[in-house]
């Protein structure tokens, strides 16, 4: 790494290289056993250095190929977009626990073991279930250096795992399924106990089928029906590039009450043992919890370096360089506060309605509109308080603007979806479904 | 891949004769890409990206071993340690079809190279694309991304194949974003080509399209969710077909499942007998033409549908010997980071006798669906989302709508297809995504179609 920013400081003071290395280890079951064993190993080095104001940017996984690297991005300065940022200097970050030795000690036989004793158990209770597992060991490894003497590194160690179970009875098809993902290892039964459960409930209540007319409804949305409906146009809205662009409907309304009060939406790069959580962003802008929604009014958006610089603001340490470029504003984690209500008396309060934990084609819309919308994989029809059963080929759609303005009810229990939602479930007041027949 | 392709030859196949996996492979491969990208007036990103890696699967007693890397050194090491974990995995019998081992060169070739040209004229370009959105009433914003790609690839296996590879892939997506108030509205067109520069010149004339569109759909109303019949144009229909049917028919999904192999029995009747699907590789400079797939089998034209019944599916070396039926060449890896799955290739509806005309004179009351947001399947059900849609009234195409999600059954809603037209397009400007592998390059086409009681959410 010294020796690009040698060759970088030759043509221009202001440079900074970003090194990622990973080594990730999954074991793939598919028709409920073993069929592949992976070991994905790679690196690769981004240079970004501004010349003469401009930015110019490379990337090569060749971590030897040090002029060439330069060379193109000097290259790409000459039409790079203005700089309106310097490079951060030294600083000392906060301890952010993201690495767990233990990743290190986890053998293959234990992973494989893990896969084999949820699909076991998960079988045991629908024999005919067929299912498709993951289970994932990976080690990340980042470091970052700039010629203004700013320079992170850290370790992060992921663990995963993920359950996808198919049901067929004629030409009827259900798929349930969970996840779970940590920097630590989930060994003990306990831990993945709690997913065998939920794909328990989940094939428990679509036992029937249920069926649905075209009209507007209720609608609870489950933890991760919140992460695929309602999550990504707010993730591009709150985003500082969207609101920069004057393109987020939210851009001009900080400070504004738009959401329900009972909503609060913040972003969180500092929660120890998360997957997204780091001790500072992909420049080096330590990391920060920010609020974007307090009690329904409009806080904050989403910024890296160049967007503040370009909106006059400061960076919330929220650049991202996804595969290897520039950064760019991205979400860290995304949590919902919790409310008062239990998911229980949510169904019970429910005259008639449905739950919706999964959609196919959410966020293909326009979502920078705030609308949202898909067919149901997922779903359960709620009469008279009680879960009836699973309902299909039925299309939910809405906007997020008009429907998360006034909430019937936010939920008590909050869940992690994926690595970057954490979220309670939603009860929605009115949304248009279609369905057929 | 620095060294002379000697000796990596040689290197190559001295790591594929000493192992003791019943098959074993290498795929070796060196990229580069340029990108460029506009947000609202300004360029916002420009700069290339290289790469080197490789990747070595492994097969024992059914099981597979797969490493992937970017340090190209001791392959011999890296079919050991593959080898080691396919023997981890397979407790069972291999099934892997028979082949012909492939011993050939493909080069890409192209009318006009993106690498000959400045990345100053490529910019130039796209500034002029820029300019005509911004001089639209209304405009907000903008977004442009071009990107180009080519990749030399070598493939090897323990039966003699020896494979090198060209492919030069270019995409681009222009969009346009307007607002009134809180209101804001986007469209968009995707263009694709394999290597082409001439495939993004001269839209002038779309781009101000798609400007005027995303600025009218701001008045426009939103359709109405429920049943309703719909005609899809070309590109609509194309993402339509690659959705409702082109994913059902990867084998992958099927070959282990005996319920599923059951439902997707060939012979069994989805569609009327206008209704053809095909699946074809080998079609001349799409974006989904290859002449190798990435297990170095050759790539072949298949019928999926026929007269609207069942005749043929997509394989890989595996899911074919494990289904007693013949390679088809479309097991397909979007880099050297991944392995080979099913997946397709160029996906269409051949032509019907219907004209666009006679199709919409029929409809009394329905909706003209054009261009995509996107699709998604779930074998049974899925959804694809227009960009562009107008109710039609009495024969006629009248006022526009807000974008629709449109959802269907694969069971019911391709024997609700009851015109297929006779203007057959292929659509280059998509992407296909599958098991984290995405995008990969694919196209897709069909006349325009009409369907009955199709499941539309407006909002």
């Amino acid at each position: 790494m010294e020796q690009i920013l040698a060759l970088a400081k030759k043509e221009t003071p202001k440079a900074e290289v970003f090194l990622y290395s990973y080594e990730e280890t999954p074991a793939i079951f598919e028709a409920n056993r073993l069929k592949h064993l992976h070991t994905i190993q790679g690196s690769s080095i981004v240079l970004r250095l501004i010349r003469e104001g401009r930015i110019g940017c490379s990337s090569t996984t060749h971590l030897d190929d040090r002029q060439s690297l330069v060379d193109r991005a000097i290259g790409a300065s000459q039409f790079g977009a203005i700089a309106k940022f310097e490079l951060p200097t030294a600083e000392a970050y906060a301890p952010i626990e993201v690495y767990d030795p233990a990743i290190e000690s986890i053998t293959l036989e234990e992973i494989v073991e893990i896969g084999n004793s949820l699909i076991a158990r998960v079988r045991e209770y629908e024999p005919e279930l067929i299912c498709e597992v993951q289970v994932a060991r990976g080690i990340a490894s980042i470091h970052l250096q700039n010629t203004q003497g700013g320079e992170a590194k850290y370790k992060k160690s992921i663990f995963y795992i993920a359950i996808e179970g198919t049901l067929i009875k004629g030409t009827d098809m259900l798929f349930v399924g969970e996840s779970e993902v940590s920097c630590h290892p989930i060994k003990d039964v306990s831990r993945y106990s709690t997913i065998v459960e939920s794909v328990k409930k989940q094939l428990e209540w679509a036992k029937n089928t249920a069926t649905v007319t075209s009209r507007y409804l209720p609608v609870i949305f489950t933890p991760r029906g919140v992460a695929m409906a309602l999550i990504p146009p707010l993730a591009v809205a709150f985003n500082g590039k969207t609101v920069l662009q004057g393109a987020s409907p939210l851009g001009t309304r900080r400070e504004e009450m738009v959401f329900d009060q009972r909503l609060s939406l913040y972003d969180n790069a500092t929660i120890d043992h998360r997957p997204r959580s780091r001790p500072c962003d992909d420049e080096g802008i330590p990391s920060r919890c920010t609020s974007l929604i307090e009690k329904g009014i409009v806080k904050d958006f989403l910024y890296d370096l160049q967007t503040a610089g370009m909106a006059n603001t400061r960076s919330t340490g929220n650049g991202n360089r996804g595969n290897g470029g520039l950064p760019t504003p991205g979400i860290s984690a995304l949590l919902i506060e919790p409310g008062d209500t239990k998911f229980q008396d949510m169904v019970q309060n429910m005259k008639e309605g449905l739950i919706i934990d999964q959609l196919i084609g959410a966020g293909q819309t326009n979502i920078l509109g705030g609308e949202f919308g898909g067919n149901i994989l997922l779903g359960y029809k709620v009469e008279g308080g009680e879960i009836t059963g699973r309902v299909k080929d039925t299309v939910v759609s809405g906007n997020v603007y008009e429907v998360l303005s006034k909430l019937g009810a936010v939920g008590q229990e909050t869940k992690w979806v994926g690595d970057s939602v954490c979220a309670p479930a939603l009860y929605c007041q009115e949304l248009a479904i279609a369905s057929q027949r | 891949m620095s060294n002379s392709n000697e000796t990596i030859h040689e290197e190559i196949n001295c790591a594929l004769r000493n192992h003791s996996a019943e098959y074993a492979e290498i795929r070796l491969e060196e990229s580069e890409s340029t990108y460029i990208q506009y947000r609202g007036r300004e360029l916002e990103d420009i700069g290339t990206s290289t790469a080197r890696g490789g990747n070595v699967r492994a097969l024992t007693k059914g099981g597979w071993g797969f490493i992937s890397f970017n340090e190209l050194g001791k392959l011999s090491d890296k079919v050991e340690l593959a080898t080691r974990q396919a023997r981890v995995v397979g407790k069972e019998t291999s099934f892997f079809a028979v082949t012909n081992p492939a011993r050939d060169i493909v080069i890409a070739s192209m009318k006009k190279d993106p690498s000959s040209l400045s990345l100053a004229s490529k910019k130039s370009l796209l500034d002029e694309y820029n300019e005509i959105i911004w001089e639209t009433p209304r405009i907000q914003t903008s977004s442009i991304t071009y990107r180009e790609g080519s990749r030399r690839i070598i493939f090897a296996n323990s039966e003699g194949s020896y494979l090198e590879q060209e492919v030069v892939d270019l995409t681009l997506r222009v969009n346009a974003v307007a607002r009134d108030g809180n209101e804001v509205q986007q469209a968009g067109i995707s263009i694709g080509g394999r290597g082409d520069f001439g495939v993004v010149e001269g839209l002038h004339k779309q781009v101000k399209e798609i400007a005027q569109r995303a600025v009218d759909m701001l008045s426009a109303p939103k359709a109405k969710s429920g049943e309703c019949t719909i005609i899809l144009d070309p590109i609509l229909a194309g993402v339509f077909v690659h959705e409702a049917f082109g994913h059902l028919s990867e084998s992958d999904f099927v070959y282990e499942n005996e319920r599923l192999k059951e439902i997707m029995v060939l012979g069994r009747r989805f569609g009327g007998k206008h209704l053809n699907i095909v699946d074809d590789a080998t079609l001349p400079n799409l974006r989904g033409s290859y002449q190798y797939d990435d297990e170095g089998t050759l790539s072949t034209r298949n019928y999926l549908v026929r007269e609207g019944v069942l005749v043929g599916r997509l394989h890989s070396r595996e899911t074919a010997a494990r289904m007693q039926e013949s390679p088809t060449g479309n097991a397909r890896a979007l880099s050297y980071r991944y392995p080979p799955i099913v997946r397709m290739s160029n996906t269409f509806i051949e032509c019907g006798e219907a004209s666009f005309e006679e199709m919409l004179s029929e409809v009394k009351e329905g909706i003209y669906a054009k261009n995509w947001y996107g699709g998604t399947t779930a074998m049974e059900m899925f959804t694809f989302s227009a960009g562009e849609a107008y109710m039609i009234r009495n024969g006629k195409v009248a006022e526009p709508l807000r974008p629709v999600i449109l959802s269907g059954n694969v069971f019911t809603t391709l024997s609700n297809i009851d015109a297929v037209g006779n203007d057959l397009e292929m659509n280059q400007g998509g992407g296909c995504g599958k098991g984290g592998q995405s995008p990969l390059p694919v196209s897709n086409g069909s006349p325009h179609i009409r369907i009955r009681c199709c499941l539309v959410g407006g909002g």
